[in-house]
């Protein structure tokens, strides 16, 4: 087996000092956030694949009550579905911003993102209320408990990304463009897409497809 | 729906009554529990020690520090699951014909469950977690892991979600309904009262902190690994804790979704496992085991890497077979998630669906088997030394051979349909997790405790407590087999057939003597702290080790490596050694740490508060902690300055100190 082994003596194409065969000067392993970060949305990405299986199991048990197609309303999701979309388009011209270090316009792009992000929530309040009213509450079926379920724990997840986004805005304004705010910007980023992908799938499959005879 | 109109403002459901004061075993333990609670703080003020509590350990960011404080959970843990073993040991012993035992059975409910969920979750989890926290940053040559912040903040989530399943034994009730809690026995109308929103809360809080301890590890074991450090030329401990961790990762969410569904459920009256209105509770049964069957591989993974590094180092071998046994481990991560639904053939999926997850789980045999053959072949010519971590390697081959066989045997569907639900689960389900875990535990903590505080663990009662534990293991579990194959179903508090008993009384002697082997590992613990100069380890390598860890000081100083290793083999220390390394006397310096912090602990408090306030239905104080929570997550987030510079001076004094100490011992 020694002779799979480098010898120390002739690691110096590896970048081995010589003096120190063993050991290396100073190290800087690599900053892991954002591989965290985004093994972290990876499981997020699962409690909605929970919540989808919910969904594909129960969104047929209307229980005598209403369906999805009596109840959506596709002109208003529709609307809703372009306000989350647009609001990743402003925050992508805010990351492009933030590359070309103009904290002013990343600012204004971020406000711009934080009140589409206002508005789809509000849209979605909305369509909760009206629904509950109509006597279409989660507690009416399995299909509107699951229906429910799945949108309303998106809204949450925006709304958590809304108090960020302000949050952040308060410290890029405190801080600016600094290593670790532009580090905060991309989770956020990854964040905010996130949920834009994860509600193309409510979309498509809970409105789209439940309003399918 | 009628009891929430009744609600308290501010107390919710909570009231006079939740406190069990008529419940004499209760009260009984509630004493004992404050009058040890006050002796601990009496003597933590006498001996002036709140203030290194804090600033060296609750405020810790140390992954040593941390990794040693989930180990104490789950020793502190362990002892509360045990009782509850025991009590339920001692009911089956007695509860028979007229003679219907000391508890009540809504009580033994209780216990059963309670054992069930501390044992796994707040003993098992705790244990490895503290493992892969203490060895996986010091095999890889990191000062520390990822994200040292969230590491603080993941133990503490797990501590409090222990908590609050504590504060259940005096402030209401816990679950009755087994450990995993189905619906519609977990539902509202079968479980009114608070014991299912205890277990739903704590799990709640504690999963958290498992699932950001998950990410924590695998971002430590991807980006931090010494350079040279090639994926197949990591330690296979490294290897099992990194599969380990993705298996966290891709299950842990699916528990707090599911347990999120039950509270809705329980609390706003929704469908999604109800009988009526369109629920179905085969739903929760599926999700919960598709993160439930996993799990078990969460836990055994981590110490299947602690058995290779013992089985090398104790026969000064190098491991065989590593490159399989990486494969074999990946393989098992795969398959784990592939096999959920053998818990519950009964279901009536149909023949083709049962023989896929039977056929599934029949496969996971072979890549473990190619493992047991690894180490056997690994001791074969081996210049084998008895020591006690090769002890307990040995009892672990052995018992969980017999584990792992039950194991295929339930995985015919149509043996389980005979014997599902049935003791022989039982005596299955603690063959592998006693042998496989928590042998693997005691080895690993024999092994890895010199590292730890600087001197070895007692031989002698290290000893008595490794016989009580295998012989009691035995004795407790074998009975448990030949009567489930008579069909002796589980949870039962009372039996009418007399000739069953004598069963029941062998298993119970067995218990006792388990009891002795922790008895026997605490005073093992209180005679090496007592012999401590005598077992010093001064070389920081008292087992011939072959991992990084061995090649720094025992007790690790804050940084662990003054330089970071440089790696060319997998037996990293091994190689140095051969290679005639000395090590680095001169040119220190300074080095980059991060800095304690008590935002993981508030942060954590504040969620079990949040929790506590949820169990009760208390709408007022749970909103104020979810506001409390998320504002102290922000006001952390506010804080930049997390780092600090260890200076080259203070290295060079722990250094120097070093070589003194290395020269005088003549090494």
């Amino acid at each position: 087996m020694s002779e799979m082994v480098l010898d120390p003596a002739k690691a110096g194409a590896h970048g081995a000092q010589d003096d120190m065969p063993f050991h290396v000067r100073e190290h800087h392993p690599e900053n892991g956030t954002l591989l965290g970060f985004w093994i972290y949305l990876m499981s997020d990405c699962l409690i909605f694949a929970v919540l989808f299986i919910a969904y594909a199991v129960l969104g047929r048990n209307f229980a005598g009550g209403p369906s999805g197609a009596e109840l959506f309303d596709l002109p208003l999701v529709a609307l809703n579905t372009g306000f989350l979309l647009l609001s990743s388009i402003t925050y992508g011209f805010a990351m492009l911003a933030s590359q070309r270090a103009k904290l002013g316009t990343t600012l204004v792009w971020l406000a711009v993102t934080g009140l589409f992000g206002l508005g789809f929530l509000s849209l979605e309040m909305f369509e909760f209320v009206h629904l509950i009213h109509e006597g279409a509450g989660p507690q009416r079926s399995a299909f509107l408990t699951s229906f429910f379920a799945l949108v309303g724990t998106h809204g949450l997840h925006v709304t958590f990304g809304v108090i960020w986004l302000v949050t952040l805005m308060v410290q890029l304004n405190r801080h600016g463009l600094t290593e670790a705010n532009t580090r905060r910007l991309m989770c956020l980023s990854m964040f905010w897409h996130f949920l834009d992908v994860i509600w193309i799938g409510v979309f498509t499959f809970v409105y789209l497809m439940g309003v399918l005879p | 729906m009628e009891n929430q109109t009744t609600l308290h403002p501010l107390l919710g459901r909570l009231s006079l009554d939740a406190i069990p004061y008529h419940e004499p075993i209760l009260v009984a333990t509630f004493t004992m529990v404050v009058l040890g609670g006050l002796a601990v703080m009496g003597a933590m003020t006498k001996y002036r020690l709140w203030g290194p509590l804090w600033r060296d350990w609750v405020t810790s960011i140390d992954h040593k520090k941390i990794g040693i404080m989930y180990m104490i959970l789950g020793l502190v843990m362990l002892l509360r699951g045990f009782a509850d073993a025991l009590m339920m040991r001692l009911q089956q012993a007695i509860a028979f014909g007229d003679q219907m035992g000391y508890l009540p059975p809504h009580h033994y409910d209780q216990i059963f469950t309670a054992h069930g969920v501390i044992m796994i979750f707040f003993v098992a989890m705790p244990f490895v977690t503290g493992l892969m926290n203490y060895v996986v940053p010091l095999q890889i040559g990191a000062r520390d892991v990822a994200f040292p912040f969230l590491n603080n903040f993941s133990f503490w989530m797990t501590a409090f979600g222990g908590g609050l399943t504590m504060v259940s034994l005096f402030v209401g009730e816990y679950a009755k309904t087994g450990w995993l809690a189905y619906p519609p026995l977990s539902g509202i109308l079968a479980s009114p009262d608070v014991g299912v929103d205890y277990y739903i809360w704590s799990l709640q809080v504690a999963g958290v902190g498992t699932l950001l301890s998950g990410v924590n590890l695998i971002a430590t074991i991807v980006k931090m690994r010494a350079p040279g450090m090639k994926l197949m030329k990591m330690p296979v401990f490294t290897w099992t804790s990194l599969c380990t961790n993705v298996l966290i990762v891709v299950t842990f969410p699916v528990l707090t979704a599911v347990l999120a569904m039950l509270s809705l459920d329980r609390t706003f009256g929704t469908h999604f496992f109800t009988s009526d209105f369109g629920g179905d509770s085969m739903l929760y049964v599926n999700l919960i085991w598709i993160w439930g069957h996993p799990e078990v591989y969460i836990l055994v993974l981590p110490v299947f890497g602690v058995f290779s590094e013992i089985v090398s180092t104790f026969s000064g071998k190098r491991l065989f077979g590593y490159t399989s046994m990486v494969y074999a481990t990946v393989v098992i991560t795969i398959l784990s998630y592939l096999v959920w639904l053998h818990h519950f053939f009964t279901m009536g999926s149909g023949a083709s669906v049962n023989s896929f997850f039977g056929i599934t789980t029949m496969i996971i045999s072979i890549p473990t088997g190619a493992k047991i053959f690894n180490w056997l072949f690994t001791m074969y010519r081996g210049r084998i030394r008895f020591e006690l971590p090769m002890m307990w390697t040995i009892a672990f081959m052995i018992t969980f051979v017999i584990g792992g066989m039950t194991g295929v045997l339930l995985a015919v569907p149509p043996a389980d349909f005979v014997l599902h639900n049935s003791l022989f689960l039982i005596a299955h389900f603690h063959n592998v997790i006693i042998g496989g875990v928590v042998f693997g535990v005691f080895a690993a903590i024999n092994y890895w405790f010199p590292k730890a505080f600087g001197y070895k663990l007692d031989v002698f009662w290290g000893k008595v407590s490794f016989w009580c534990w295998v012989v009691g293991f035995y004795l407790a579990f074998m009975p448990l087999y030949v009567l489930g194959l008579m069909g002796v179903t589980r949870r039962m508090s009372h039996f009418e057939d007399p000739s069953l008993q004598i069963w029941f009384q062998v298993a119970a002697v067995g218990a006792v003597l388990i009891a002795g082997g922790i008895g026997s590992m605490l005073v093992q613990f209180y005679v090496s702290y007592r012999r401590r100069d005598a077992l010093r380890d001064v070389t920081g390598d008292p087992w011939d080790g072959r991992t990084l860890e061995w090649s720094t000081s025992s007790p690790p100083p804050d940084y662990n490596f003054a330089f970071t290793p440089r790696v060319y083999d997998n037996d990293t220390w091994t190689d140095m050694k051969r290679k005639n390394y000395l090590r680095p006397v001169k040119d220190f310096v300074a080095i980059h740490m991060p800095k304690n912090t008590a935002a993981g602990f508030v942060i954590a408090g504040l969620s079990a508060a949040t929790g506590f306030a949820l169990v009760w239905q208390m709408w007022i104080f749970a909103v104020l902690g979810l506001v409390a929570t998320v504002g102290a997550a922000i006001i952390h987030t506010f804080n930049y300055k997390r780092d600090y510079y260890i200076p080259a001076e203070e290295v060079v004094v722990t250094e120097a100190e070093r070589t003194r100490i290395l020269e005088a011992a003549n090494v």
